[in-house]
């Protein structure tokens, strides 16, 4: 049978979207073939039983959560109580989801959705990322909730990136351990630098945080920070996924670019200063989701073009930087 | 809906002239609102960083009808728009609350600050200049010590009314966050000002330090649930301020106990209501402003869809629950993605504290009287407010037939929002900001 995991826009008034706390079962299931002819496995079925109406809605206010914490004010600061309310809210269809056993079933049909076709690096974050919060999720019996963790004061640049980011970032992920899922912070807003995630067992989220907030502080150097981001998850991309075609070459982590940083007195570029000044990017599943679900959308920030213009440029400022 | 009297006690006209920028950018939008403990000046502060101070006129007794109009007193920018190297972030000048300082000489102060910084500004008027220099001529240039002949005396000459604002501190540098609110403590020495994590207590004549009084930042800012959203000084003990949280709670906290005032003397929290509970619960409930009431012994909140009376010696309920606008519960998911839910609605007392204010949409605001249990809805706009016209209840169709002059949800107007009013101490004149627009309304006893 086959199998494709569409998000279905819901065609059900706003107005009656969400009745008063009660939980509707879920409805039949409804399938849809797909070119390819592969087979599908019992658990995506499942998954597709699901989309009953109240998860369509659940779904739907989902993206949007993610999708509003997502866009980056650039220019100033963001209202850091609606950050809070709206990753309250993510939090909340979160734990509702898990409980529902529907977060481990919609993680494992992407996975096979993923695994039946070739599918685009969007799809590919998901299913590395969902793989892994499950794993994760199976471990620690609640999931533990995303924070409202800002990444970085998105220069316009790094966000248009973040789709084109997103793959390589993704194929990060596979190389952390499963122990230590939640010390990651998605790139896939093209930022966070991710030397913290090739280590594995690295779960200080302190650290790591104010090792990313060091790099966020410091604007003049984003570009670099960024390249270095790309060039980490090229080199586990290519590990991963041999027939993707990686964009940038990938030069290890530079210590010339360790001590560039070194002066910076860390103590200062504290989670909060980032936070304040950063989009909000939680470490977990649900962010990664977005990227699965908003590839399925128009995608209102980015543009491939200037993203790989952008990606040619930074590759020129990386090698003048890192002198390879 | 059971019927209830037109009018409350007083009806309210508005004034010959509705008071707006003639050109209309985005930097003109109101963002707030206050009289001072007077009455006698309104100050209104927009998203362009200006401050606006408005005077009544005096009466006379040879045009009574003009009695208590309030004309532009003196205009100037408090904020600049700044920018955060670090964070490579602009800091928004918008003014986000003014607060004034009692009177206590012929100059008038006022507190402004925007997300990051609170000045105080000194107000007074010049009328009088010194005239005949001997270095200087009258325009100013400087005489050739040669052509001087003879030595006079500068006399004090009156001149033309001249209002100037000089910006006498600056208190900078002190917040991380944006800071939301701003209260002058009844000491008059002291103020609190109040960022998403943090309020800070301050000497009104010490700028370079502050004092952090309560910290709800966590350790870890993944932990990070829940935020300050006002907070206000009591109006008349000077060691008790409270203030607000995005989960819909209150806290009282006395100074005399510690000096760090992360716990609460008091928790004012309703319980939710399980049968009404939705994604959007804990949005909704967020608290967007609190104001103590002028005897001191309660206390309003204003959450998205209710404002809530508090007997400051109940923690358990409000003591009161008005509903503003209940019929947008089921247009919540929509509120949510046009980001309206977020908005943040001042409420205010009037003089004796009978009646409570507060904003919707569609340029409607709302009136509570607290002991005849009757409210109102008015608008606030141009084709309704013909000059000393009473102004005509207003009334939102929530389902069924629509009739004649109601106007149905769907029809709102969603970006049309009163989220800043005030009302005068002692009489009955209210002043509600629409966009860029200010009206001023005062009921006229004839």
């Amino acid at each position: 049978m086959r199998y494709s995991y569409q998000r279905r826009t819901c065609a059900i008034p706003r107005a009656k979207m969400f009745p008063k706390g009660t939980k509707r079962k879920f409805s039949d299931s409804r399938e849809e073939p797909v070119a390819g002819g592969e087979d599908v496995n019992q658990s995506s079925l499942a998954a597709v039983r699901m989309l009953s109406s109240y998860s369509l809605q659940r779904q739907s206010l989902l993206d949007m959560s993610l999708i509003k914490l997502q866009l980056c004010h650039m220019l100033v600061e963001p209202n850091l109580c609606r950050s809070v309310l709206i990753a309250n809210t993510v939090r909340q269809i979160q734990e509702e989801m898990t409980q529902d056993g529907t977060w481990q079933i919609m993680t494992q049909a992407l996975s096979a959705a993923n695994a039946a076709a070739q599918c685009s690096a969007d799809r590919l974050v998901a299913t590395e990322v969902l793989c892994r919060q499950t794993e994760a999720a199976q471990g620690e019996q609640v999931p533990k909730p995303f924070p409202v963790v800002g990444s970085e004061g998105c220069p316009a640049k790094e966000v248009l990136e973040e789709e084109a980011a997103a793959a390589e970032v993704g194929m990060t992920m596979s190389t952390v351990s499963p122990q230590a899922p939640t010390s990651y912070l998605p790139g896939t807003f093209g930022m966070d630098p991710c030397w913290e995630e090739e280590e594995t067992g690295e779960d200080d989220d302190d650290e790591e945080e104010e090792e990313d907030s060091e790099e966020c502080g410091s604007g003049s150097e984003g570009e670099e920070r960024e390249r270095d981001s790309l060039v980490e998850d090229t080199r586990t991309a290519e590990q991963v996924f041999g027939t993707f075609e990686i964009k940038n070459p990938a030069p290890s982590p530079d210590p010339a670019l360790e001590e560039l940083f070194s002066d910076v007195d860390a103590s200062y570029y504290d989670l909060d200063t980032v936070l304040t000044g950063m989009q909000s990017v939680p470490k977990m599943g649900p962010y990664d989701l977005l990227e699965s679900l908003s590839s399925h959308g128009p995608s209102p920030l980015s543009s491939s073009t200037s993203c790989r213009s952008d990606l040619n440029e930074l590759d020129h400022i990386m090698e003048i930087i890192v002198g390879s | 809906m059971k019927c209830f009297s037109r009018y409350l006690p007083y009806i309210f006209r508005p004034p010959t002239t509705i008071l707006s920028s003639t050109c209309h950018t985005e930097a003109d939008i109101i963002s707030t609102v206050e009289f001072n403990p007077s009455g006698e000046l309104l100050a209104t502060g927009d998203k362009g960083g200006r401050v606006v101070v408005f005077q009544r006129e005096q009466e006379t007794k040879s045009e009574p009808q003009r009695r208590g109009e309030y004309n532009v007193y003196s205009t100037f920018q408090s904020h600049d728009p700044e920018f955060d190297y670090l964070k490579s972030l602009e800091i928004e000048e918008k003014i986000n609350k003014i607060r004034w300082l009692p009177q206590q000489n012929a100059a008038y102060f006022l507190l402004s600050t925007n997300d990051k910084t609170v000045k105080l500004w000194k107000i007074s008027e010049r009328d009088r200049r010194p005239e005949g220099y001997n270095l200087k001529d009258e325009d100013g240039r400087i005489r050739d010590p040669s052509t001087i002949t003879s030595l006079r005396v500068p006399v004090l000459q009156n001149t033309d009314l001249m209002v100037e604002a000089t910006a006498r501190r600056v208190f900078s540098n002190a917040h991380t966050y944006h800071i939301n609110s701003i209260s002058v403590n009844s000491d008059l020495q002291t103020y609190i000002s109040t960022d998403d994590l943090r309020v800070n207590l301050w000497n009104l004549e010490i700028t370079d330090q502050s004092f952090n009084i309560v910290d709800i930042k966590p350790c870890n800012m993944e932990d990070l649930t829940e935020v300050i959203t006002a907070a206000e000084f009591h109006p008349q003990q000077c060691n008790t301020l409270a203030y607000s949280s995005s989960r819909g709670s209150v806290r009282l906290c006395d100074m005399r106990k510690q000096a760090l005032c992360d716990t609460h003397c008091k928790f004012f929290e309703e319980p939710e209501d399980p049968s009404t509970r939705s994604f959007f619960s804990e949005i909704i409930s967020s608290i967007s402003d609190i104001k103590f009431s002028h005897s001191g012994r309660f206390l309003m909140t204003r959450d998205y869809l209710t404002v809530k009376v508090w007997d400051l010696n109940m923690e358990t309920r409000p003591v009161q629950t008005y509903q503003v606008h209940d019929y947008l519960r089921g247009k919540l998911c929509s509120l949510y993605e046009n980001d309206c839910i977020f908005d943040k609605f001042e409420c205010v007392w009037n003089g004796s504290d009978s009646v409570i204010m507060t904003g919707s949409y569609n340029n409607f605001f709302r009136m509570f009287d607290r002991n005849t249990k009757k409210d109102v809805t008015l608008e606030a706009s141009r084709e309704n407010s013909k000059p000393r016209a009473i102004l005509k209840p207003r009334k939102v169709c929530v389902g069924g037939k629509r009739r004649k002059d109601e106007v149905t949800v769907d029809s709102l107007d969603f970006s049309k929002k009163i989220l800043h009013s005030a009302w005068h101490p002692q009489e009955n004149i209210i002043a509600v900001a629409a966009s860029n627009n200010l009206y001023i309304f005062q009921d006229k006893v004839t």
